[in-house]
């Protein structure tokens, strides 16, 4: 039974990293950009979802809308005045300014905020915990798993069905062309970032009532280990991203399970060198051959 | 004449060399830099290490590495260690702690290039700061390094004389092999990496070799900063120390050795000089840092390395007068 309990907890991370991973898999997709400021976009939406939850006093399902509203705006506003200006200069230069988005909006919270943790209200206290043959399951890990596939099927099919989600694949597979063909490439990575943005805040509401603390840094490890999640799946492709995290959640649940916790984070990055040893455009990658 | 005149600006830069050490160092004697600006510049000569060595890799190689911190650790901790354990008087230990720092960083280098070498720009990014973490967590959970708590009671032998010297061999070293026909091979890899290939160029080869150049003098800035600290932490070194040392590569310019020098002077100071805004120190920090690449991507020097030549041009430019004579362009030191 405890292979189990590490199983469904694993599973329960690797939604969170999973919804996560699908910003940084989507943006780098579109504009081959790794988002640094990514976790920390996932970090202001904790705060924002604690003080939606305690100085407004809303209730849970308002929170998560106010708080992917907001976030989304935050991902364009970045976007925007950070990033476009770079679209066409080095890699690297677009690179160092993610590093510095990041840096700024983690700095930002802590000025106004403090660098000292805050608690995190648990509203779903009163939920009940779930027992099936033995196992007992809370109501914010079933919660989390479900919320995480709804949220992801809903954006299989707004990626696969809608127009919007056409125009995405398109300027992701060839910007170029997509220009020609008339899409406005802009409005395309602008709801880019703000889809990407959206789920991470609300995986930064699952993950905070999971580790109910909130401090400025709380987005760099787990944006970091996404981020791992989105190579591993085989960046810029979102089953790739799902799947991925699934995978570094159990990897890494089952290693603080059997091993030790203190080398779960060796575990995520050996599996993350492994994997681009062997194959590096990731699980659900193709190689691409360079042409001359 | 031409070689005349390369020794020549050879000896000039000899001289200035030798110059700023007898007045940096005359200047400390006497108390006017105090301790506290002593610490400072110890720090500025490490970061100009560490800034030269990651620009082989990133500006001159052109592969983007964001696990130096590693290399780093991986130096500092094994310099600690022949201190501490070796049982050698301490100044014998040192020289020999900071040689075995480098070796032994150089070593990893080699074990972590040959499989993460073979990966490009974003990729190899990513696996070196996977690296980079691995060793950190590695170190931070053996028995030997100390786990959490570090190590400490690291003898304090750092000065002023080995700090510059060593600067001033790495940045001496990195301007004779650029200049050299190993450096022409590892710059020919950054600009066309098939072109080097087909022109018979073992691009293997030269890309490991730079990238173990540049861990060897990581892990000898490592050795110096253990012996500066008393106490080392493996926690230090993570993945924002690696991204320090890149941004301070490129705010210099990706490829300018004078420019990495210039940077890392600038972001070991200017903190310093913002420590009464402390709060607001971090946020500046990013500020500038966003508005630089916006406005100027290719950092404060880009390729060019700062001559006399260019120097002279600018001198020129500020006085509004027309440009003057120059002095041939010398490799800088």
């Amino acid at each position: 039974m405890t292979f189990l309990t590490y199983f469904l907890n694993g599973l329960q991370a690797g939604s969170i990293y999973a919804l996560i991973a699908l910003g940084y898999t989507m943006v780098y997709g579109i504009v081959k950009l790794i988002n640094f400021a990514h976790g920390d976009v996932m970090m202001v939406g904790a705060y924002v979802a604690l003080f939606s939850l305690t100085s407004f006093n809303l209730p849970l399902w308002a929170t998560v809308l106010v708080t992917m509203l907001f976030t989304a705006v935050l991902g364009v506003v970045i976007e925007r005045f950070a990033y476009k200006p770079l679209r066409k200069s080095a890699r690297i230069s677009a690179l160092i300014t993610a590093i510095g988005v990041s840096l700024l909006l983690q700095n930002l919270v802590m000025l106004i905020f403090s660098p000292n943790p805050l608690p995190f209200p648990d509203p779903l206290k009163a939920a009940p915990v779930f027992e099936i043959g033995g196992l007992k399951v809370s109501t914010l890990t079933v919660g989390t798993i479900v919320a995480a596939f709804i949220l992801m099927a809903i954006l299989t099919l707004f990626i696969t069905k809608t127009r919007m989600g056409k125009a995405m694949r398109a300027v992701s597979e060839d910007t170029g062309a997509a220009i020609l063909m008339g899409i406005n490439v802009n409005t395309t990575i602008s709801v880019t970032f703000a889809i990407g943005s959206a789920l991470a805040s609300f995986a930064a509401i699952l993950y905070v009532l999971a580790y109910p603390q909130i401090q400025p840094y709380m987005g760099s490890m787990p944006g970091l280990k996404a981020f791992v999640a989105a190579v591993l799946g085989g960046i810029g492709i979102i089953p790739g991203a799902m799947v991925g995290g699934m995978v570094l959640g159990i990897a890494e649940s089952l290693t603080k399970g059997y091993i030790s916790s203190q080398f779960s984070d060796a575990v995520v990055f050996g599996i993350l060198i492994l994997v681009l040893l062997f194959k590096p455009s990731g699980l659900f990658g193709r190689n691409v051959r360079e042409k001359v | 004449m031409k070689l005349s005149k390369i020794q020549r600006s050879y000896l000039y830069n000899a001289l200035a060399v030798v110059g700023v050490f007898i007045v940096l160092y005359v200047l400390q004697l006497t108390g006017l830099i105090g301790r506290y600006y002593q610490g400072i510049l110890l720090t500025l000569l490490i970061n100009i290490v560490l800034t030269v060595s990651l620009n082989l890799a990133t500006g001159f190689l052109g592969q983007l590495t964001l696990g130096h911190a590693g290399f780093v650790s991986v130096g500092a901790y094994t310099a600690a260690l022949i201190s501490l354990r070796s049982g050698l008087p301490e100044a014998v230990a040192f020289p020999i702690a900071l040689v075995s720092g480098g070796v032994v960083a150089a070593v990893f280098g080699i074990m972590i290039g040959i499989p993460a070498l073979r990966l490009r720009g974003d990729y190899l990014a990513i696996i070196t700061l996977g690296f980079g973490e691995i060793i950190r967590v590695v170190i931070l959970n053996l028995k030997f390094t100390g786990g959490a708590s570090g190590l400490n009671g690291i003898p304090i032998m750092t000065n002023f004389p080995y700090a510059y010297s060593i600067a001033v061999l790495t940045i001496t070293v990195m301007f004779l092999l650029i200049r050299s026909r190993h450096g022409r091979a590892i710059i020919s890899i950054r600009e066309d990496e098939i072109a080097a290939e087909s022109s018979g160029i073992n691009t293997t080869y030269y890309k490991l070799l730079a990238f173990t150049i540049a861990a060897f003098f990581a892990g000898v800035a490592g050795g110096l900063q253990a012996h500066m600290l008393f106490v080392i932490d493996a926690n230090k070194f993570g993945f924002i120390y690696s991204v320090d040392i890149m941004v301070m590569v490129v705010l210099g310019g990706m490829g300018s050795i004078t420019g990495s020098i210039l940077a890392a002077s600038i972001l070991t100071i200017l903190p310093e000089l913002l420590r009464d805004l402390a709060q607001y120190r971090m946020l500046i920090y990013s500020i500038l840092l966003i508005v630089l690449m916006l406005y100027r991507p290719a950092g404060l020097l880009g390729r060019h390395e700062l001559s006399q030549k260019i120097l002279g041009q600018w001198a020129g430019r500020l006085g509004g007068k027309k440009r003057t004579p120059t002095t041939p362009d010398s490799p800088e030191a």
